[in-house]
């Protein structure tokens, strides 16, 4: 592959123009190398390795089904209560996990950024794809549960990868803006346990939807991550769609996207200098 | 076939403001109005050059010239603040040692990750994947974690991985200054024939001879600028007989045209011995005084005289600040000062030692002046056998060369 005639030219910053995917899709094999860096990498040196992604998800599971069914009493109408909560659980601790990997991925990786070229999108973006063999795991072990519940699975679970892609946009929007923040502003450090602490709280995971008021419902709804939620469960549990909260989250995830590029591709080009 | 065009590259650093950031400083500065006192730098200043293909150019000159960030914008790793560069063809370029290397993986799977960073595909990789483990020489540990490694091992693999990067334009910083010799020489061999195959390498280099070995054209920096661009024999030429010229000791009569600010200004700068004469020469085993005089303009800046101490290899041997309480927080009254700093005995190894000097301010950076390696010292071992060396007359490694206490302890076979 010879790309002689092919002339770059290096010139001072502009504003942005377009989302550089062309420049992406040239790097693709990097992405698909530092994502299973960051696979491999992950659990080196834990001892029980893996195993932590079921365990996450599984250990929150039962301590949140234990305390909200003990002293809050909240109820999923037709659903056990534990596989509500471990279904809501499943995504969110992809999201988390994922943006909190992402948003220390750049000054994770100061030696790259300062030493070579490449698009730095890919940094923040193996962060969160890596996070997908995570979340893999979890489901075969949510579709066991459903098992030993006794849940009839429906045709309709052949629409959960949909709303796990979304999650993966609301991931990617959040990661790369808090990436590229991180990078001038280390606030985001201590910041961001504490925004995702409360992201968890307005996030419908261990209560449903149908407690809250009208009104609280449409505010929550706002929150991207309520259509992920609810999609998930209702193509898992062959429930009806709410269409508008899945609008809502759909719109509302792209323009986060769209917003986060912009000010990730704006600064990228002072991040050697800055990190 | 023209392949680099450099057209009045300029770079400027901000220094100060942007470091140490966060939030609560950027909203400050927003709220009021102002952008927070910031020192500037043009660590490249209006370069224009031209590269051919085929051609391997070396990049010399001081610490500080502007070497690294030439390399760093063709590189695309940061980008010029005025001007341009075209480049043809793809770029490789090795800033650092086992770019992109992780410590938890092995040596195979290092091997694809650090070639993948640097520009190759999967499918290079893997067709010179055994030629590049045999490069290495180190078949036995592939598959063990480099954390284990040696760091002979580590540069082998890291090297054997960048040799067999092909760019259309290899750009080439230091790299080469680690390593044992013998490799050393492997690699350059390996990077003089990517030369000979038509492709465009630059090297920066400290070491003149393998400048000279390597490359048929020389740009030499001085102070963000090219000082002088040409053949070779002639740039080095010019370079090793300025840096001949470079005393123990400088004065500046001239106030007007010394280097300083409205805060600062040098007047002079000596190496000295315990006695307090000026010295180009010291005994390894006497202590060594660096003296710098210098006036404070006003009653307003703490100044902080420091000192950087780099060997003929362009290494940094240390840094050096007055951090006494007596100046760190307290503006100087106007007046001349002399700052001396002493080197103490059976320190520095034998050589010749580089000093930059620099009178700064902290809070909020400043820097009043920095003079770039402008004075050079010669520090001498002893034969007498009660240094460092003992009775070992060989070549001696090393960056300093203290003098340990050892211990012993032996329980006699009963």
């Amino acid at each position: 592959m010879s790309e002689t005639s092919v002339i770059t030219r290096i010139e001072p910053s502009r504003a942005w123009l377009g989302l550089g995917l062309g420049d992406l899709w040239r790097y693709r094999e990097l992405l698909y190398f530092l994502t299973w860096r960051d696979v491999k990498v992950r659990y080196k040196q834990t001892a029980i390795g893996v195993f932590w992604a079921v365990l996450q998800p599984a250990l929150t599971t039962v301590i949140f089904a234990v305390v909200f069914s003990q002293v809050a009493r909240f109820e999923s109408k037709s659903l056990p209560y534990p596989l509500y909560v471990l279904s809501g659980m499943l995504p969110w601790l992809f999201v988390y996990n994922a943006i909190t990997f992402a948003a220390n991925s750049l000054v994770g990786n100061t030696n790259l950024v300062t030493k070579v070229y490449f698009p730095r999108l890919i940094v923040p973006l193996a962060a969160v794809l890596a996070g997908l063999i995570d979340l893999a795991l979890g489901f075969l072990i949510l579709v066991g549960v459903m098992f030993w519940y006794g849940v009839h699975l429906t045709a309709q679970i052949a629409l959960t990868p949909l709303f796990l892609l979304l999650s993966v946009l609301v991931a990617l929007a959040f990661g790369t803006l808090f990436s590229a923040l991180n990078v001038r502003f280390r606030d985001v450090k201590f910041a961001l346990p504490f925004v995702l602490q409360v992201w968890m709280f307005v996030s419908p995971i261990f209560y449903p939807l149908d407690i809250l008021s009208e009104r609280a419902r449409f505010v929550i709804a706002l929150n991207p991550l309520t259509g992920v939620l609810h999609g998930f469960r209702a193509s898992l549990f062959g429930e009806q769609f709410n269409s508008q909260v899945i609008a809502i989250s759909l719109i509302g995830t792209i323009l986060l996207l769209i917003l986060s590029l912009f000010v990730f591709r704006n600064m990228e080009d002072s991040f050697a200098d800055e990190i | 076939m023209r392949v680099i065009k450099a057209e009045n590259l300029a770079k400027l650093y901000r220094l100060g403001g942007t470091r140490h950031n966060s939030l609560r400083d950027t909203l400050m500065e927003f709220v009021r109005f102002k952008r927070g006192d910031r020192h500037e730098l043009w660590a490249l200043d209006d370069v224009s050059f031209e590269v051919e293909d085929g051609v391997t150019l070396g990049i010399i000159g001081r610490n500080g010239a502007g070497k690294s960030t030439l390399l760093k914008i063709l590189s695309r790793i940061t980008k010029p603040t005025r001007g341009f560069a075209e480049i043809r063809g793809r770029v490789g370029s090795l800033l650092e040692v086992g770019t992109g290397f992780h410590n938890e993986l092995s040596g195979r799977e290092n091997i694809y990750l650090s070639g993948a960073i640097l520009g190759m595909t999967r499918a290079e990789i893997q067709s010179k994947f055994d030629e590049i483990v045999a490069f290495s020489e180190i078949e036995k540990f592939i598959d063990t974690p480099v954390k284990h490694y040696s760091s002979g091992m580590y540069m082998r693999l890291a090297f054997a991985v960048a040799s067999h990067l092909e760019p259309d334009i290899l750009i080439v910083d230091e790299v080469l200054a680690v390593g044992d010799t013998a490799f050393q020489k492997k690699c350059l061999s390996k990077m003089r024939d990517v030369g000979k195959t038509g492709r465009t390498v630059l090297f920066v280099s400290h070491d003149m001879q393998a400048i000279n070995r390597l490359c048929e054209r020389t740009i030499w920096f001085k102070d963000g600028r090219i000082e002088q661009d040409g053949e070779t024999s002639s740039v080095v030429g010019a370079y090793l007989h300025e840096q001949s010229l470079t005393g123990a000791e400088r004065v500046w009569d001239d106030q007007a045209a010394a280097p300083g600010n409205e805060h600062a200004r040098l007047r002079r700068i000596r190496i000295a011995d315990e006695s307090g004469s000026s010295v180009s020469s010291v005994d390894i085993r006497r202590p060594v005084f660096v003296e710098m005089t210098f006036d404070a303009l006003n009653d307003k800046k703490v100044l902080i005289p420091n000192f950087h101490f780099y060997n003929d290899q362009g290494v940094c041997l240390f840094v050096s600040h007055d951090w006494s309480d007596e100046w760190r927080r307290t503006p100087r009254r106007q007046g001349t000062y002399v700052a001396r700093m002493k080197i103490p005995g059976n320190f520095l190894a034998e050589g010749s030692v580089f000093v930059t000097a620099a009178v700064s301010t902290y809070e909020p950076f400043e820097i009043h002046f920095v003079e770039r390696e402008t004075i050079v010292f010669t520090v001498v071992d002893s034969p007498d056998g009660d240094t460092a060396r003992g009775d070992y007359a060989g070549q001696l490694h090393g960056v300093v060369r203290p003098l340990m206490d050892w211990e012993t302890e032996f329980k006699p076979k009963p």
